[in-house]
């Protein structure tokens, strides 16, 4: 069974409520960065540094973190995934870091997004924005700034779809009921 | 690919260019593209190899391939190991097949290899269950040294086909010619040899090579020159007159460059022999990538580590 649980303008609303929540917890936005996960975190970092940058009148540091080469399980499948690059071209130490990705699901992927950002740097904060957080969390951590909560099991399948990636805005719940 | 997140590569052993699709080249170039920024971090390391061990087998003498994968290795959190022929026990008589099952005995995933004897790594391939990664046999192939000059020429010209590349010098004893020539002619580049006729075998049309003698006569529809290295004991054997008469014909210099095109790429594997086939002054100017081959050489050593590992974890 599929469900459409957020449609574009559901995906906007909640965009802009994050960047309000971002600015409410980092007051000045001076010491602000943006980097969106590969692949779909990227056009959301891109998105929020658009809403964010016409609040507070200056421009936010934004990069792209690519962390295949830093998966848990680069020992156990094959073939090798896809290196996409990671493209920071600012320093992140002292910087207030905004992690972002599409969805929040066991946790790895946040796990080695977090040993790649403390390799390229000594970040004043790192703090967790996603569009969808669907828990079943395999470690511990958690998103500071949540669009959707879902309750999902293990074999759903949620797809997000983004203009930048996909050609429309649109998040899909696949539900497998053995059908 | 778009909606793939694995790379089509499925081979466990990096024998040659000669039997490696388009396809698989360009999956090759496109990851080592997002190595290259690895070498740029503070911390110049990722944990992709962690826990992997690397052998680097070379039975014949090398400073800069073996340096380039050891740090490759390194920059992967690959464990590396150093064997040379100097000190091994092959000089005591004991057969490569010995010494590659002696050294497999201990847990290695890799072996890299440079061996004297052309299919040196084949052989191994069939013998041991590493994978095998090629780092030159005898006059036969380099492969690595020839994806990293198609990658520094894509890099500087944004693609590969329709461009005219000359291989110059000693074709007939270059390995790293005949990588070239499977590679670049693979993925559509019009690949010219050039050279003296004592250096260059004639059965090479068959690969789809265009021949000639004179460089004069090619130079100025060239897009790019890969110098290969003259070895000095080549002349010794009687297969060009002097070293002077050589340079003379074929060496690169700022008179001859004037005749080429001024976007033209000058490249040279190394070492290089300067006032030989190339001048100091085209060698550092403003139209040689030799260093950047150098550094590019890292990236796609990385990304070819980084690939064999991913297939050698699936078997």
């Amino acid at each position: 069974m599929k469900r459409v649980i957020l449609d574009k303008s559901s995906i906007s609303d909640y965009l802009k409520t994050i960047a309000e929540r971002i600015l409410d917890r980092n007051k000045t936005g001076s010491s602000l960065a943006l980097v969106g996960i590969q692949r779909r975190g990227v056009p959301l970092a891109d998105r929020l540094k658009e809403i964010l940058s016409k609040k507070i009148k200056h421009d936010i540091p934004t990069g792209h973190l690519d962390i295949t080469l830093y998966r848990d399980d680069l020992k156990t499948i094959g073939p090798a995934p896809l290196v996409k690059g990671t493209d920071i071209n600012f320093d992140i130490t002292d910087k207030n870091v905004i992690l972002v990705d599409d969805v929040l699901y066991t946790g790895r992927t946040i796990r080695a997004a977090l040993d790649e950002l403390t390799d390229l740097g000594r970040a004043k904060s790192i703090q967790l924005a996603v569009l969808v957080d669907r828990g079943n969390r395999e470690l511990p951590i958690q998103a500071d700034y949540a669009g959707k909560t879902i309750k999902t099991t293990s074999s759903d399948i949620i797809h997000v779809k983004l203009k930048e990636t996909d050609g429309k805005d649109e998040v899909v719940l696949s539900i497998d009921n053995g059908e | 690919m778009a909606n793939n997140n694995t790379v089509k590569w499925s081979r466990k052993h990096l024998l040659g260019l000669e039997d490696l699709s388009a396809q698989e080249i360009t999956t090759i170039l496109d990851t080592a593209d997002g190595f290259k920024e690895v070498s740029t971090r503070t911390v110049k390391k990722v944990p992709a190899l962690q826990g992997k061990v690397v052998v680097n087998m070379f039975i014949e003498p090398s400073t800069r391939t073996k340096t380039s994968f050891s740090l490759a290795a390194k920059r992967l959190s690959a464990d590396i190991v150093d064997f040379s022929a100097s000190t091994s026990a092959l000089t005591k008589g004991e057969s490569l097949k010995d010494t590659a099952r002696n050294i497999e005995a201990m847990g290695v995933d890799i072996v890299v290899i440079r061996h004297t004897t052309p299919g040196a790594p084949h052989l191994l391939s069939r013998t041991i269950n590493a994978s095998i990664i090629n780092a030159g046999d005898g006059a036969h192939e380099h492969p690595t040294q020839g994806l990293l000059d198609i990658f520094t020429i894509r890099e500087m010209k944004g693609r590969i086909k329709g461009l005219k590349v000359a291989l110059l010098g000693d074709i007939t004893h270059s390995r790293v010619a005949r990588s070239n020539i499977w590679g670049l002619t693979n993925l559509g580049a019009e690949v010219y040899v050039v050279g003296p006729s004592t250096l260059i075998p004639t059965q090479l049309k068959q690969l789809g090579v265009k021949i000639s003698y004179n460089l004069d006569e090619i130079i100025p529809q060239m897009d790019v020159i890969n110098i290969l290295r003259i070895q000095m004991e080549r002349q010794k054997a009687g297969l060009f007159p002097s070293i002077r008469e050589y340079a003379r014909l074929f060496g690169i210099n700022a008179e001859r460059l004037k005749k080429a095109k001024k976007d033209i790429l000058i490249m040279h594997p190394g070492p290089v022999n300067r006032g030989i086939e190339i001048t100091p002054e085209v060698a550092d100017g403003a139209r040689s990538v030799i260093l950047k081959q150098v550094t590019n050489g890292l990236a796609v050593r990385m990304a070819v580590l980084y690939l064999v590992a991913g297939v050698s974890a699936d078997k």
